[in-house]
């Protein structure tokens, strides 16, 4: 009926990421497409825009590993997050490489998906009057309001040549259902040229129908779809694990040291070819452990529940 | 009749169990509150123990309504999913929630704040060649502009973290905002206290300076001044910060942060 989108991951990625190409990851602490980010590293691609608000342990891994030339981002995390001295190494002391850096807000980078999804030519935010962020940015521009209302400053699209996102699940056609911290996942594959989600389950066609509310992204706005559970870790996929926090404090001292994670990426990506070898290479025992309990606890009550019967929920 | 809660302690107060008390003790008359990472985690969570039950948590992960059953090590930490009221996309979080005036305070950190209540979140330094980068921006621009207050949390005191001018403007005071253009002031009143390890200060006028409103335990009027980067006004009363109780730090210690992860 409908054509399968399902690919294998080092198929999707040399199919749609190639050098020099802009590339947003998108996933707000939660639904982090490490898996994705891997295997981008593992192909040496080169040259690469990163798109992502809050660039974290996956954005270090991809400079580190040369692939970045520029790094579109609204907030360099830290603390809890991870310490980034890779990018800290590029930004502070252009080590090994500079690092170009393009810097907004978080809304503003909301605002640069949103007018890149519906194809804006800018979107107004009350931010930045007052601040010296426009003056090292000068993409972020002030106009007048045509109604006559005050100066607002604007911001312009962000349209990158593919996202990559990550979700619960999806079914072959591309439909892609994801739930918890959604961020401005929708909005990133809406403004892109090509999407590649990666999920933890592929699921019949009967099963998002079931909760069409949970589709964020619908299949005409996917091109990939690719079946890699755990492809989050470290971070989480609500359902179906917890986040690593002891992986996100060790990789403090990894990121240190330029030669620890040199070897850190040869161990953990290069020479593990997929993410099942990845996930051999954690180690059964501290992999259950992160797992939850059965999976979709709302959604798999819906299918079951018989529609004759009045339901009891509000 | 004795109150054993009422009971002091003694933590230092440069201490995050003191930082903390001091914060969550500017929650009481407040509704809906922004929080963020960190010290605010702490403030947020020990405000619903013991001040304000009905304290209404709202994250910028898209988080509104938490009711964390353990302490969120990240404001996009599954326990602010679980039991929350709504989660939102950032698009609805940050446009409508936030820009749309449903905040009443915000908190935020800064590496330094300037006497008007603008904030550094991105260089120490020159911005071409940084001494230290730190994290940006984030949402902190968004939050300064648009909630009602902004309650901001120091580490340290000192004339670098409260500096005569910022080496870089990441959010800026009303005042600020009004130097570039009037009419884009907002209607929120931008930093309204700043909690530091010597001092509580204030901000009553919104296009006003950061005054000295309150010293703590061991800490003189002439210490806050001589550790702040500009002469800082003094306010018409000063009063000595009142110290955590006991119970307050026992319930940062053994029920809120037993990792220790903010405690630090």
């Amino acid at each position: 009926m409908t054509s399968s989108k399902v690919l294998d991951l080092p198929t999707a990625v040399s199919r749609y990421v190639t050098d020099g190409a802009t590339v947003a990851f998108e996933g707000f602490g939660h639904l982090i497409p490490f898996a994705a980010a891997h295997e981008v590293i593992r192909q040496r691609r080169r040259g690469l825009t990163l798109c992502r608000m809050t660039p974290d342990l996956l954005a270090d891994q991809l400079i580190g590993a040369g692939c970045v030339s520029r790094l579109v981002a609204s907030y360099f995390a830290s603390g809890s997050a991870g310490a980034l001295y890779e990018i800290r190494r590029r930004v502070e002391n252009a080590d090994p490489d500079p690092l170009d850096v393009e810097e907004y807000s978080h809304y503003g980078m909301v605002c640069r998906y949103q007018a890149g999804a519906a194809g804006l030519p800018f979107f107004p935010l009350l931010s930045y009057a007052g601040s010296d962020i426009p003056a090292v940015n000068p993409d972020i521009k002030k106009v007048a309001d045509p109604y006559g209302g005050p100066a607002i400053y604007v911001v312009p699209p962000l349209r990158p040549d593919v996202t990559i996102v990550h979700a619960q699940r999806a079914d072959r056609d591309g439909n892609v259902q994801m739930w918890g911290i959604v961020g401005v996942q929708q909005e990133a594959a809406y403004a892109a040229r090509r999407v590649i989600v990666t999920v933890e389950e592929i699921v019949e066609d009967p099963v998002v129908r079931s909760a069409p509310n949970r589709t964020m992204i619908p299949a005409h706005k996917v091109d990939a779809v690719v079946h890699c559970p755990g492809g989050a870790h470290p971070s989480y996929v609500l359902d179906y694990y917890v986040r690593d926090n002891a992986f996100y404090r060790e990789w403090t001292a990894i990121s240190r040291d330029r030669r620890q994670l040199l070897a850190w990426l040869d161990h953990w990506v290069d020479r593990a070819p997929d993410r099942a070898a990845y996930l051999d290479r954690l180690g059964p025992a501290r992999w259950q452990r992160l797992k939850a309990g059965p999976v979709p606890i709302e959604p798999s009550a819906s299918l079951r529940r018989d529609v004759s019967t009045p339901g009891g929920e509000g | 009749m004795t109150d054993a809660s009422r009971v002091l302690s003694d933590v230092p107060p440069s201490s995050a169990e003191f930082l903390a008390c001091v914060a969550a003790r500017q929650l009481a008359d407040k509704h809906r509150v922004f929080a963020g990472v960190g010290l605010p985690t702490l403030a947020v969570d020990l405000a619903r123990r013991t001040i304000n039950p009905d304290l209404d948590l709202v994250y910028e992960s898209g988080v509104c309504g938490a009711a964390p059953g353990a302490m969120a090590e990240g404001i996009a930490d599954s326990v602010l999913v679980s039991g929350a009221a709504a989660v939102l996309p950032m698009a609805a979080l940050f446009g409508y929630v936030l820009q749309g005036g449903h905040i009443d305070v915000g908190f935020l950190g800064a590496g330094q704040v300037d006497r008007y209540g603008s904030l550094n979140t991105s260089i120490i330094g020159d911005w071409k060649t940084p001494a230290v980068r730190l994290p940006g921006s984030g949402g902190a621009v968004e939050v300064l502009r648009n909630a009602r207050e902004c309650i901001v949390v120091l580490r340290r005191h000192d004339p670098d973290a409260l500096p005569l001018e910022l080496d870089f403007c990441t959010s800026p005071s009303p005042v600020r905002v009004c130097a570039e253009d009037v009419r884009m002031v907002p209607a929120g009143h931008g930093v309204s206290t700043v909690i530091t390890p010597l001092a509580v200060l204030r901000r009553p006028e919104k296009f006003g300076e950061l005054e000295i409103a309150q010293v703590h335990p061991g800490t003189s009027v002439n210490d806050v001044r001589a550790a702040t980067g500009w002469p800082i006004r003094v306010a018409a009363t000063v009063t000595e910060t009142e110290r955590p109780t006991v119970e307050e730090v026992r319930l940062l210690r053994e029920e809120i942060d037993v990792v220790r992860l903010y405690l630090r």
